[in-house]
């Protein structure tokens, strides 16, 4: 057990505070401000990060509960010099007008396409079990928690649906 | 968020020790208490943290049952392949809640905790009689779309707003837990949430310094197994109404049917006499209505959620019309 949290492969010591959220510690005391707060009630998932390979909210979990942890933000998928394939979907197909939920929105897509690889089902499956199918029903479902107050969804599902096909 | 002492469990005891104190409470995915933290609903003075305290195993029971440890997570629950084969009700009752970044983090215990979201309980300006016992319920008479239409008080008309624990109903699911003296007790998942009577702060059973720590499923029961929830939006919203069947028919007749409800009241709903009503009857208009009746007998709407009461009879009637055809 360590008092120390791995945040895009670099080890930090944990906060003083309890109170401080995963999220603001990122953010506030770290200065990886591409992590978003949105709601901080985990309504919108502008907060989505990914820890130890699983998307969570990070405004809903305090930092001194991840000792140990493996976190990835958005500043650890990807660069503008060399974005990840979901980053050049998002560019590609316009999956965002103000940007504000977009880096929840890659973090969950990123972690998603893991799920479907692992063969998890959702709500939207046929069946719970065998190999899930990447309909745009399905990455609706999965992505329920990101909201987009732009309402660029429709282009958000084919930037996703790409990737997915891409890497099937 | 009010300041708190926070402990890392590392066993069982611990978390015992630190929760007996009532001003204390125990954290584990945290998803609804800190939540609640954040709007001054819950304002404990030292949280023990037990999410490393073990207790997160899915493993077969002796009996050829299956034990969902408290601390395993939802998703995991929801994904484990006896869960998906064997009791689908459960995992698509837990699918079918929250969003996977929550399900990822929640805990089944936590999620058998979760509180209200009556409006007037998340409100600390509202009158509440679940967050400050004698202050009055706002709901009543107030914005109560979300309410109970059974077994509410002149108290409290809040509901329980989770899905997994309608499932364990139907399943009749057993919730072990680690008592305050360092023993354990078993409850039946159907008696361990309370109706609010004039005790409306008391979500379920637990006393200070006790703590979950499985959940028993019994041997694989088969049958078609369905979760039905009705709500106002297609993904991530709490159930209006909500049904976890487990039919059976035999010779057009059904021989099982164990139903539970939520959305409709401060606990998930189970009444024996609508097993006993539908076995042995055909499944017709006529049969489901004598179930609805039976269940709706005491039903009683507080104006905004007027609505619940037929369409809890309409959901029943589509649930049984539909697993009676997928049964026979």
């Amino acid at each position: 057990m360590s008092d120390t949290i791995s945040i895009n492969g670099t080890q930090h010591s944990l906060p003083d505070d309890p109170r401080r959220s995963l999220l603001d510690f990122v953010r506030q005391d770290l200065g990886l401000t591409g992590t978003k707060k949105g709601c901080d009630h985990g309504q919108c998932g502008a907060c989505t990060v990914i820890v130890n390979g699983i998307r969570i909210n990070s405004c809903l979990t305090l930092a001194v509960m991840h000792d140990g942890d493996e976190v990835t933000t958005i500043e650890g998928l990807g660069t503008p010099e060399a974005p990840s394939e979901l980053q050049k979907a998002f560019v590609a197909h316009d999956g965002f007008q103000c940007g504000y939920c977009t880096p929840g929105q890659i973090c969950s897509a990123t972690a998603m396409l893991q799920e479907i690889a692992n063969n998890w089902p959702s709500d939207a499956s046929e069946s719970l079990e065998g190999e899930m199918n990447v309909t745009g029903e399905e990455i609706r479902e999965r992505m329920s928690g990101n909201l987009c107050r732009c309402g660029a969804y429709a282009n958000i599902v084919a930037a996703i649906r790409d990737v997915a096909e891409e890497s099937a | 968020m009010r300041p708190f002492s926070y402990t890392k469990a590392r066993v069982i005891e611990d978390a015992r020790q630190i929760t007996a104190d009532e001003s204390a409470m125990a954290i584990a995915g945290g998803t609804n208490l800190l939540d609640l933290m954040k709007l001054q609903v819950e304002t404990p003075h030292k949280l023990a943290d037990i999410n490393r305290i073990g207790f997160d195993e899915i493993k077969k029971t002796a009996d050829g049952g299956l034990s969902i440890g408290a601390l395993a997570t939802n998703t995991a629950t929801a994904v484990h392949p006896r869960v998906r084969s064997d009791y689908p009700v459960l995992a698509r009752a837990i699918l079918s809640g929250a969003t996977q970044q929550l399900r990822n983090k929640a805990t089944n215990g936590g999620n058998l905790c979760q509180r209200t979201r009556c409006f007037y309980f998340t409100n600390i300006d509202q009158p509440c009689n679940k967050r400050e016992p004698g202050s009055g319920c706002g709901a009543i008479d107030g914005i109560a779309k979300l309410h109970a239409v059974l077994g509410a008080s002149d108290q409290c008309i809040a509901t329980y707003p989770g899905d997994m624990a309608v499932a364990l109903s139907a399943l009749d699911a057993q919730v072990h837990i680690a008592t305050a003296g360092g023993s354990e007790r078993t409850v039946p998942v159907r008696d361990f949430h309370c109706l609010p009577g004039d005790t409306p702060w008391r979500d379920n059973v637990l006393e200070d310094g006790e703590i979950i720590t499985a959940i028993t499923l019994p041997a694989p029961v088969g049958g078609t197994q369905i979760y039905r929830k009705v709500r106002e939006r297609s993904s991530y919203a709490f159930a209006l109404v909500s049904i976890a069947a487990i039919v059976e028919m035999k010779d057009g007749l059904f021989s099982r049917a164990d139903l539970a409800f939520g959305g409709l009241a401060h606990k998930p709903w189970h009444d024996l006499r609508i097993a006993e009503a539908l076995i042995g009857q055909p499944p017709t208009a006529q049969t489901f209505d004598k179930a609805a009746d039976i269940l709706l007998e005491i039903a009683r709407g507080y104006g905004e959620n007027d609505f619940k009461i037929p369409l809890a009879r309409r959901t029943l009637h589509a649930v049984l019309e539909h697993a009676a055809e997928e049964a026979a």
